[in-house]
This record gives structure tokens, C-alpha cells and sequence, in this order.
């Protein structure tokens, strides 16, 4: 931020200029303090209230490993689907003109909109044993999806993916379409030019998508526990066993809560350091 | 909110997305309001009354009888899981009555001062709910142990999971259930929706869900039967009527409205 | 293969605008469209790439039809306004792009980028990522990126125009050299007459979407047909009618070093035109009274606006402008010699 201000003495004026914007406009300054405190003060009560003395030995508890593990495992496994998946959706929607594109750009934040408990049974009437592709999916390969880990990544895929495609999508339309011009004249096929010029344009805006996508795949209750249901091990994630916790042992939820928590912004943070700061 | 819409979305036969939708929404919004400070506000015209969601039913009619009795009066309802409304009523929320559906999430207001003398009103026992065409062909306790049936419990820390595990002990059986449900409405609506080929819940939701799910009776189900305490609050701002309105569930006319609804009396 | 170069017919239809030109370019030729702007030129360069759809006419090269191919199934190299070179890739692979998508392999088509870097003197700026070149660098290996694809047609959009003053005159001799190598066919977008003269074989001005005149630089540069070329070669043009050796401009009669009869163009140069403060006694025969419209510094001259029976520019040094002690409003007379005054046919 300083060196922000170090640049302004270049422009004319430069002692005035300095003054001028050396001071700081409260109007946005106290809205500013006052939402980062909305956001964080809730964090402070879960750490005030951590109970601290029993925390190690709560942390030990292999039935937390487990939900720890299936947590990241998940999220990460879901992240990975909705780039594979999100990704050439977000192309098709801001490079192809088809009938109903419209349309399908407001189905896609469907999932947004859609209490995610809604969105789990939603899940249930289509991928459930009795659904309408899960009918089919069993009695061909075999496969049923609810209870099983799979099942938790379907659930946090449906939910978490408009999160990656309006990212890669924004980053798609804000991206200089000439460049992929200049590509088709050096004798690029489209596939090509996707790989080579407009993937790695749009690079940020995967990166930025993929990081709110794991979170909120990581965070994600409602959908995993209507769809996938809730067993350790299996489906049992840290959300859930948060919310199980709640029931008989709060202290219990805010330990949890606080692993997952510290899980994340560590590993957020690392990611921001990787890939925002480095050229 | 889970178990409302859980509730609402029971008619899901064709359930179009949009009334997914707006189900979830009036889930959401039904669940709050009797925990407002600004009810307790309101003095002795209001009653609230924090009850077990496997009251919603019947606690709904009671109120609506209650209000036709005392006129000018107001009966709010908080229905939730009664471990979070134990909870809620520690924390400090303004209720006039608390009925549970454990002992045990009673006994977390009690120890707290917040009541005395607890009575039990009702108990519910368990039954086997299995999908109405019954596809694993289900009829006693032991083949819930068949590896091939997939059966949904209610979580250890929920009370009909409890129960659940009570009555299999006493059964000598041990089940690998596909899932651990939150709570008894999650777990029929896994039966409903087929995913499952049965699950442990109490009668009272068999009954509620009649059509829809075929009810089991299984003889361990009296080795771990449900007590259902309700009491009034030691801080009741509404005082007096909190108390009549316990008179009335405890009453004759009370006990007709729950057993109708499967409860059994003490 | 036959080498007969580009041909084409260029049609499209815009709102409010439509280009039809027809352009055909020999190979080894380098022709410029001059034209101002939104007159049609880089939909035209565009349309030849591919980038924008024909509504009609046709493009062949070297007698293969063009215009049923994607973009890049066209032999065709392209130099963008501002280069677009890709930023994520440094200078050598940038180049080596277009082989790799021709299925060179990588080895073969960094050796093949490097030797153009060579060519456009950029060897030691190989591995330099697009934000670390100047701007003339980045014009040069926008160069030899076009130039990897071994194009049949070169196409140039403005190449010239986002350079500063200096690197533009460093760089248009090179550009001049490298299109002079090139044997395929080159089409070049400009505004800048500096440009189209130096680079271009022949030129073709386009304005509103239609060709209103072209030829080789020289012939456009001495008779302008338009107001707009006259004024981009800075001449003074006028539409008259001849009468052997001379030429009815409005109310005026010049007498013109040529002899035409019928609708013609008379152009002379602003440093023809002579200025008075009295009627001069020689009696030129071109000479008319003229009132001072407005003065600027044009160069090292000094030019004035006139208006009159006609209105024109007339360069004077600063020097004769004090003798002359002139300001706007005034009344003087201007001549210009018949031998100076040009008549072709309109």
C-alpha cells in the first residue's frame, strides 16, 4: 500500500497530491472496519470459547483424523471435477453462441439459489437408487452413489461448481479475444488455441475459481448429508461431524470447527502466496 | 429448518425444482421466529413453547385447543432437535415450556436450574419403517444384520438413535447401518425417498408417514422405549398460562391427541 | 502452384456501413490500403484473414479459393496494430507458435523461430517475456512470428502506428527490407501516407468502403483524386472543367501546364502559391484577391488559410510573412504559375 502512495509523487502537484491522498476517507473507512469485524468476530467467540486445556486430546481423537481426512480428500476431489467439468462449461457459455445460452447461464447458479438440503434430494430423485439416472446406474454397473464417499464429491461438485464457472467465465469475458485471433492466423485449430493461448490468459480467474470452489466444498453440510448421508469414515466430513457435535457436546463443535478452520486458511494462504504473489 | 423441510418435501413424488425451492425457503422461516426476544416482550398474552420435532403434529393441535380456551392468547411453537433447543434455552432463549424427547436433553435445562420436576407425558417406542413395497422383504429385527439391506439409523447423540442402539443391544444384533442419520425425519425421509431399505424411527413418524412407509412392530421395541418429559420453566415470563398449557398436555383430552398420534401414555 | 498472387472481391455488410472493394495483389508486391479511419481498411485485412465473414465476393490464392477456410487453415501471416504478442510466452516461443501448430516438432520449430529472431536482429531477445520488449522489439517479432508460418499473403494492420517518432523511422526501413524478401503477396492498413509510400508498391485509398483511387505511390502522391488524399499528399485540389490549356475552377479561370478538355482535377502545391499586399505588376496569369482565413506554423513554414473564389493553402516562408506583416481578415492577392498548375482527367 505504501508504495502506492510512493507513486503518486510523480503526478503533477506532487507535494499537494501526497497530502490529498495521505488521508484516509472514513466514509469508507469505518463501513471497511466494521465489516472486517462482522466477519471476524465470530471467529474470535469460536476461539474464546475453544476449550483449550482438552484440546490436544481432542485433537488426537481418530474419529476427527478421519473426518479431517475425508474433509480434504473430498473437497480436493471436487474441485477436481468441477474444473474438469467447469472449466469447458465456462468456455461453451462465453465463447459459443447457441440457442438458450441465456437460459443455461442462469441454470448454472442454480445451485447457488437452491437451499443445498434442496439441492441433496434433488441429488436423490436423479443419482438416488430409485432416481431417474441412478435407476439405470445400479442395475447396468452396480453403482449406487448415496452413502459412499463418491457420493459426498457429487454433492460437493453440485454445489461448489457455479462457483468455479462464474469465476473462469468472468475471466473468459474479460480476457482480449484478439489474442485467439492472432492464434487462428498462425494456424491454430480452436482446441488448440484454448490449450495454448486462452487457458493460460485465463489462468487467475481457474486458479481464483478453484480456490472458492474448495472452500466451499470444504464448508459444504447440507447436500453431503441429505445425499451422501452421514456415516464415519465413509461419508461423515467435518461439517457433519460439527453439526452431530453440536448436538451432545459443544465443546466438541468448536474444536472441530477450529481444525477446519485453521486446515483451510493454511492451506488458502499457502495457495494465495503461490499463485497471487509470484509473477 | 433440516427436519421442516425434510417435512414439506415428504409429497415429493414429482416435486418440481421450484417447490424444492420454496418448500426450503418456508422451512427456513418457520424455524426462528418463537425464539425472538421480542415474543417474551409481549407478557402473558404469549406462550412459548419449545417441543421436540416429533411434536410437531400433535403440539400444533393442542396449541390451536388452547387458544380457543384462553382467548387473546397466543401459543408459538419452536419444533427443533430437543438437544439444540436444550441449547438454545441455556443460552438464554425466552421459553415458557420445554417438552422433550429424552430425559437426557432435559436433564441439560435442569442441571442448568432453568426447571424443576419434569414430567413424563408420553413415551414412543421404535418400529421398523421400511419402504412401502418393502424391496429387501424385511419383516423381523434380524434381517436389518443382512449385509445386502441397507438400513439408516438415527445418530448415537440424537434420542432415537439412542434408542436404536438400546433396542439392538437388548435384541443381542449388531447392525452396519449405511448411514447415521441427524435426526428421525432425515431418517424416514431416506426410507421414503427408497434409499434405504429400512430404518429404526418411532411410531409416531410411521404413523405421521402412513402411505407412504410401512411400519414394523418388533418385540425388543419395549426394551427401549422413549420417555417424553415436559416441564416449565423456572424464568416463564409467561407464568401461569405456561403452566395451564402443560395442565392441558398432561390432561385426558391431551393424552387423546397423542396416542392418536402413536404415542403411548406413561 | 500457380504464382498469380491474391484476388479478390471484398463485400461487407455492416449497420450503417458497407465494404466492397475488390484487391488484387501480385506476388512479391506490397500494397497498402491508405484510407481514414472507419473507412473499411481493417475489415478488409480482417475479411482476407478470415476473422470477419465475407457477406459476399470471393478471395483466391495463388488460384486456390480462400474464402471457405477457417482462419487458420489460411496461408496467411498477420501483424497486428499492437502486435498481440502472446504474454505468457517469451519471444522465441511467441515465434515458434505458429510452426508447432503446423506440427513442426518443438525442436525444429524453436530452431526455425530463432533464425527469424536472427533475421529481425533480435537473437539475444529470445527468452524475454512481451512486457520486457520495447516497442520496436515487439513490432519485430510480431514480424517474424507472421513471417514462421511461411505465409503465402502477409497482412499488416497499421504496423507502424504505435511506435514513437524515432523507432518509427528505424523500424520502417526494416520493415521495408524484411516485405522486400518476401515473395508471397503483402497487404498493408494505413493512415499515415508517410508509411504507405515508403513500404508500398502500389496503393489503393479507400474511403466509406469503396476504392476511390489507386496506383503507384508517385502517380497518387502528384494527382490526388480525392480531397482526403489531397490533403494526406498536401495538395491543393480542385474540381474544374478544361479548355485547352486552361481550366475553370468555380469563378476563377487557371491556365495549367497541361492541355484537357473536359471535367478534370487541377492541383497545384501550397509553395506555388504567391502572396501579395498590392496587385503585382508582372500579372501572373493565375492570380486572384484572397482573404486570410488563418495562419499556423506548417514545419518550418508558415501556412495560410485563404478563402476567395477558391480556397487554398499557401506555404510562405516565416521570414516573408513578417515583410508581408499579415493577419487574419486581411485582403491580399495570391498567384500561382501555369507552369506549376496541373490538370488531369477527373
Amino acid at each position: 500500500m505504501s508504495s502506492s502512495y510512493d507513486s503518486d509523487t510523480s503526478g503533477a502537484g506532487a507535494a499537494a497530491g501526497r497530502e490529498v491522498s495521505g488521508r484516509l476517507p472514513w466514509m469508507l473507512v469505518l463501513p471497511a472496519v466494521a465489516g472486517l469485524a462482522f466477519l471476524v468476530l465470530p471467529l474470535a467467540g469460536l476461539l474464546v470459547r475453544a476449550p483449550w486445556s482438552t484440546l490436544l486430546q481432542r485433537l488426537a481423537e481418530p474419529q476427527m483424523l478421519e473426518a479431517l481426512r475425508l474433509s480434504l480428500l473430498c473437497a480436493t476431489a471436487a474441485t477436481v471435477v468441477c474444473v474438469l467439468l467447469g472449466v469447458p462449461l465456462a468456455w461453451l457459455l462465453a465463447r459459443v453462441e447457441f440457442p438458450g445460452r441465456r437460459l443455461a447461464r442462469a441454470l448454472v447458479t442454480v445451485p447457488l439459489v437452491l437451499p443445498p438440503v434442496v439441492g441433496g434430494v434433488a441429488l436423490l430423485l436423479v443419482l438416488g437408487r430409485r432416481g431417474l439416472a441412478g435407476q439405470w446406474l445400479e442395475s447396468a454397473f452396480g453403482i449406487t452413489l448415496p452413502f459412499t464417499t463418491v457420493g459426498v464429491v457429487v454433492a460437493e461438485a453440485f454445489v461448489a461448481m457455479p462457483f468455479l464457472v462464474i469465476s473462469v467465465e468472468g475471466a473468459l469475458r474479460g480476457a482480449d479475444r484478439r489474442f485467439e485471433e492472432a492464434a487462428a492466423t498462425l494456424g491454430a485449430s480452436r482446441w488448440t488455441v484454448f490449450r495454448r493461448v486462452t487457458l493460460p490468459l485465463v489462468m487467475p480467474g481457474v486458479v481464483a475459481g478453484a480456490v472458492l470452489c474448495w472452500a466451499r466444498a470444504l464448508g459444504e453440510f447440507g447436500a453431503t448429508i441429505t445425499f451422501a448421508g452421514n456415516f464415519p469414515g465413509t461419508t461423515r466430513t467435518m461439517p457433519l461431524a460439527v453439526y452431530l457435535a453440536l448436538e451432545t457436546e459443544p465443546e466438541a463443535a468448536v474444536v472441530l470447527s477450529l481444525v477446519l478452520l485453521t486446515v483451510s486458511v493454511v492451506i488458502l494462504a499457502g495457495l494465495r502466496d503461490r499463485w497471487v504473489n509470484s509473477p | 429448518m433440516f427436519r421442516l423441510v425434510f417435512r414439506r418435501l415428504s409429497r415429493w413424488a414429482v416435486a418440481a425444482p421450484v417447490a424444492l425451492v420454496i418448500a426450503g425457503l418456508s422451512g427456513c422461516g418457520s424455524a426462528e421466529p418463537a425464539a425472538s426476544p421480542a415474543s417474551a416482550a409481549a407478557g402473558a398474552k404469549e406462550v412459548n413453547v419449545f417441543a421436540a420435532a416429533s411434536l410437531t403434529g400433535t403440539f400444533t393441535e393442542l396449541g390451536r385447543t388452547f387458544e380457543a380456551a384462553h382467548p387473546g392468547t397466543t401459543v408459538k411453537f419452536n419444533f427443533g432437535s430437543s438437544a439444540t433447543l436444550a441449547q438454545q434455552i441455556v443460552q438464554g432463549a425466552p421459553a415458557d415450556v420445554f417438552a422433550a424427547a429424552s430425559p437426557a436433553t432435559m436433564k441439560t435445562v435442569t442441571d442448568a436450574s432453568l426447571a424443576s420436576g419434569p414430567a413424563t407425558f408420553v413415551r414412543n417406542k421404535l418400529e421398523i419403517a421400511v419402504p412401502k413395497d418393502n424391496p429387501a422383504k424385511v419383516d423381523e429385527l434380524k434381517d436389518l444384520t443382512d449385509p445386502k439391506v441397507k438400513v439408516a439409523l438415527c445418530a448415537e447423540q440424537v434420542p432415537c438413535g439412542a434408542a436404536a442402539v438400546k433396542a439392538l443391544e437388548a435384541a443381542g444384533l449388531k447392525v452396519t447401518p449405511v448411514t447415521l442419520e441427524q435426526d428421525v425425519k432425515a431418517t424416514l425421509t431416506k426410507v421414503e425417498l427408497g434409499e434405504v431399505d429400512a430404518a429404526l424411527v418411532y411410531t409416531t413418524d410411521v404413523i405421521a408417514a402412513t402411505g407412504r412407509v410401512q411400519g414394523i412392530d418388533f418385540p425388543e421395541a419395549d426394551k427401549a422405549i422413549n420417555d417424553y418429559p415436559i416441564a416449565t420453566l423456572s424464568k416463564a415470563p409467561a407464568g401461569d398460562l405456561a403452566k395451564q398449557f402443560v395442565d392441558l398436555v398432561l390432561s385426558p383430552q391431551g393424552r387423546d391427541v397423542l396416542t392418536k398420534a402413536g404415542f403411548q401414555s406413561p | 502452384m500457380s504464382l498469380d498472387g491474391l484476388r479478390s472481391a471484398l463485400v461487407v455488410h455492416r449497420p450503417a456501413f458497407t465494404l466492397d472493394i475488390t484487391l488484387d495483389v501480385a506476388p512479391g508486391e506490397v500494397v497498402a490500403l491508405l484510407g481514414p479511419n472507419g473507412a473499411g481498411k481493417t475489415t478488409a485485412l480482417r475479411a482476407l484473414a478470415g476473422l470477419t465473414p465475407l457477406s459476399g465476393g470471393h478471395i483466391t490464392l495463388d488460384g486456390r479459393p480462400l474464402h471457405t477456410l477457417a482462419p487458420e487453415r489460411r496461408p496467411i501471416g498477420m501483424v497486428f496494430q499492437d502486435y498481440l504478442l502472446f504474454p505468457h510466452l517469451s519471444a522465441l516461443d511467441n515465434v515458434a507458435f505458429g510452426p508447432r501448430c503446423q506440427g513442426v516438432a518443438k525442436a525444429e520449430a524453436r530452431r526455425t523461430a530463432a533464425a527469424l529472431l536472427e533475421r529481425v536482429g533480435l537473437a539475444d531477445r529470445a527468452a524475454a517475456k512481451p512486457r520486457e520488449l520495447s516497442g520496436g522489439q515487439a513490432q519485430r517479432v510480431a514480424l517474424a512470428r507472421a513471417l514462421a508460418v511461411r505465409p503465402r499473403l502477409m497482412l499488416l494492420d497499421e504496423p507502424l502506428a504505435a511506435l514513437d517518432a524515432h523507432t518509427r523511422l528505424e523500424i520502417r526501413s526494416q520493415l521495408r527490407r524484411h516485405l522486400g524478401d518476401f515473395d508471397g503477396a503483402t497487404v498493408l492498413v494505413t493512415h499515415d501516407p508517410l508509411d504507405a509510400m515508403v513500404l508500398a508498391d502500389r496503393l489503393i485509398v479507400v474511403e466509406a468502403g469503396a476504392v476511390v483511387q489507386q496506383g503507384a505511390p508517385a502517380e497518387v502522391a502528384r494527382r490526388p483524386r480525392t480531397d482526403y488524399v489531397a490533403r494526406l499528399v498536401g495538395l491543393n485540389l480542385y474540381r474544374g472543367l478544361g479548355d485547352g490549356a486552361r481550366a475553370k475552377v468555380g469563378e476563377l479561370l487557371l491556365h495549367t501546364a497541361e492541355q484537357l478538355d473536359g471535367p478534370a482535377f487541377v492541383a497545384f502545391s501550397p509553395t506555388a502559391v504567391a502572396l501579395y499586399r498590392t496587385r503585382p505588376d508582372g500579372s501572373p496569369r493565375n492570380l486572384w484577391q484572397a482573404g486570410i482565413d488563418g495562419i499556423e506554423r506548417h514545419g518550418d513554414n508558415v501556412r495560410v488559410h485563404l478563402d476567395g473564389p477558391i480556397s487554398a493553402f499557401a506555404d510562405i516562408t516565416p521570414a516573408a510573412l513578417a515583410d508581408l506583416d499579415l493577419s487574419p481578415g486581411e485582403r491580399i492577392w495570391a498567384s500561382v504559375k501555369a507552369t506549376e498548375t496541373h490538370a488531369y482527367p477527373a
